[in-house]
């Protein structure tokens, strides 16, 4: 990582003072090879992308490209895996960090004296996404999902607990938060010099 | 009804009918080719390979409302693509597309049965094609210019502005480039050219007029508006140039026009310089003249993905300063050595 890095300083030699200088300025780039250079970049990225594969375009509503975890999209309400019991315990610290003011959660205790969640919504019209309510969760119970997509015909569409929670019959699939700032799986690759590193 | 006359009409369908179609597939193949070159797919979803974009596009245009500003003069405002469009298409009436052929219409069709007729291989069988050709599409420059002067937009006076100053840079170098050629072969004609160049590769003028060739091609890429030279709607500088108020079928015209003058570009210069549809060794004519035309399409796509623009002082600079000392200093030695 340490070795220097093989920057080029550009020779663009200084601006022509007399017409004279400007003419052969003219000249040399006219039969200087330099537009056909050009040409040649684009036939080549014109095979490459034919022939090889190389294209960027991902068609977006058909293939999507993979979300790093610490996207922060739509909430996510995750149960327990081993009673299937929704992880939330009322404690209300969400609410109470929440910068915006958008989560609004009303609890009870139950017959067994536990606290139960008796109602549960995100304005999604007023939350600006921070995380914080992800970062402050002691249980992991309310994390951000991978749903970025929010047009939806209901304004309510995705703000009730339910909609959030994980459905009971997908709980096999139900994938456990990476943590808060956790750095993609493949952020190796990502890896690049820069300036700085030497 | 005379046998030329109905010879004539259906030659005028048949170029309408294909060359208004290969213009729709020019937009087509122009948006594949840049996006290829630009390292994405372009058209992909509609039809097979994105092909029928061309018919949704087509959709689009016609059904789309047809705006005229309100203090537009409505008459230029109106009749300003179709300036466009016909004067394209015009210009291709004196290019011989295909071989001279003759047909006879059989008895059982009603009204016209037992007409023969010659169909020619140009609809118009005049001799000074060329200049006929370069009149024609320089008179198309009217379309953008009075689109722009008639929309009252600020930025469609600018366009039309640029069209005057482009169309006197490098109206001169087309003619001045083609003048040397012209002298070599002796003929206004079209057919005259080709026939002068059928003895393979060699004999192409191209060989014998290099700077002539470059010139012209140079010149076809600012008649045709592409892009180093494409001042008219340089969306960056003027929003859309003359074409900033046009909406639906009228906008598509005026790119209907453009795109047929590029195939008129090139089939002038696969006829002039590169032998035009004589064989090529084993290559048939009419393949060989589709290769070479389709081959100076392409190289209109390919430079546009390539080449920035210039600016309107520099196309100026440019045409006046260096091109037309060049040129006229090539009609010169072209006749010197004619004469000798």
């Amino acid at each position: 990582m340490n070795e220097k890095q093989k920057y080029i300083m550009l020779d663009l030699g200084g601006t022509p003072l007399t017409p004279w200088c400007r003419f052969k300025r003219v000249v040399k780039r006219t039969f200087r090879i330099e537009l056909f250079i050009g040409l040649w970049v684009t036939i080549r990225e014109m095979f490459k992308t034919l022939f090889m594969g190389k294209s960027h375009t991902t068609k977006y509503p058909f293939e999507k490209m993979p979300i790093p975890p610490r996207y922060r999209a739509i909430h996510d309400m995750l149960r327990l895996l081993e009673s299937g019991h929704y992880r939330c315990i009322g404690c209300g610290l969400c609410e109470k960090i929440c910068i915006s003011n958008c989560i609004a959660m009303e609890t009870r205790y139950d017959e067994n004296q536990r606290k139960e969640v008796s109602e549960y919504t995100i304005n999604f019209g007023r939350c600006i996404f921070c995380g914080y309510c992800a970062e402050v969760c002691p249980e992991l119970a309310i994390v951000h999902g991978a749903r970025y997509e929010t047009a939806s015909e209901q304004r309510a569409s995705f703000s009730l607990f339910e909609d959030m929670l994980t459905p009971i019959d997908r709980l096999k699939e139900q994938e456990e938060f990476a943590g808060y700032g956790a750095p993609t799986p493949w952020a190796d690759k990502n890896i690049k010099k820069t300036p700085l590193a030497y | 009804m005379d046998p030329l006359i109905l010879g004539t009409i259906i030659k005028i369908v048949l170029v309408l009918a294909i060359v208004s179609a290969l213009a729709g597939f020019g937009t087509y193949l122009e948006r594949k080719v840049l996006a290829y070159m630009q390292r994405r797919i372009g058209p992909a979803h509609v039809g097979p390979l994105g092909l029928l974009q061309i018919v949704a596009d087509g959709i689009k245009l016609l059904t789309k409302e047809d705006i005229i500003p309100q203090n537009a003069n409505r008459i230029i405002f109106m009749i300003a693509p179709a300036v466009t469009a016909a004067t394209a298409f015009v210009a291709i009436s004196a290019v011989p597309l295909f071989p001279t052929f003759s047909f006879t219409v059989p008895d059982w069709f009603p009204l016209i049965n037992g007409i023969s007729a010659t169909v020619p291989s140009t609809i118009a069988d005049i001799n000074i094609g060329i200049l006929f050709m370069l009149g024609v599409m320089g008179s198309g420059l009217y379309g953008p210019l009075l689109a722009g002067m008639a929309q009252a937009n600020k930025w469609g006076i600018l366009g039309s502005a640029r069209t005057a100053v482009q169309f006197l840079s490098y109206e001169v170098i087309t003619g001045l480039s083609l003048l040397a050629p012209i002298m070599l072969v002796g003929s206004l004609s079209l057919l005259d050219f080709n026939n002068a160049q059928t003895g393979g590769i060699g004999s192409w003028i191209l060989w014998q007029q290099p700077v002539a060739f470059v010139l012209f091609l140079i010149a076809g890429f600012a008649e045709t508006n592409r892009t180093p030279f494409d001042l008219l709607e340089h969306e960056a500088e003027i929003v859309s140039g003359y074409a900033t108020e046009y909406s639906g079928m009228r906008w598509g015209m005026f790119f209907i026009g453009e795109y047929a003058n590029m195939i008129t570009i090139s089939i002038m210069a696969s006829l002039i310089f590169v032998g035009g549809y004589a064989p090529l060794g084993f290559i048939p004519g009419w393949i060989a003249i589709i290769l070479k035309i389709s081959f100076f399409f392409f190289l209109m796509l390919w430079v546009r993905a390539s080449w920035p623009h210039v600016r309107p002082d520099q196309l100026m600079w440019f045409c006046w300063k260096v091109l037309m000392p060049i040129a006229v200093i090539n009609v010169m030695i072209t006749g010197i050595v004619v004469m000798i």
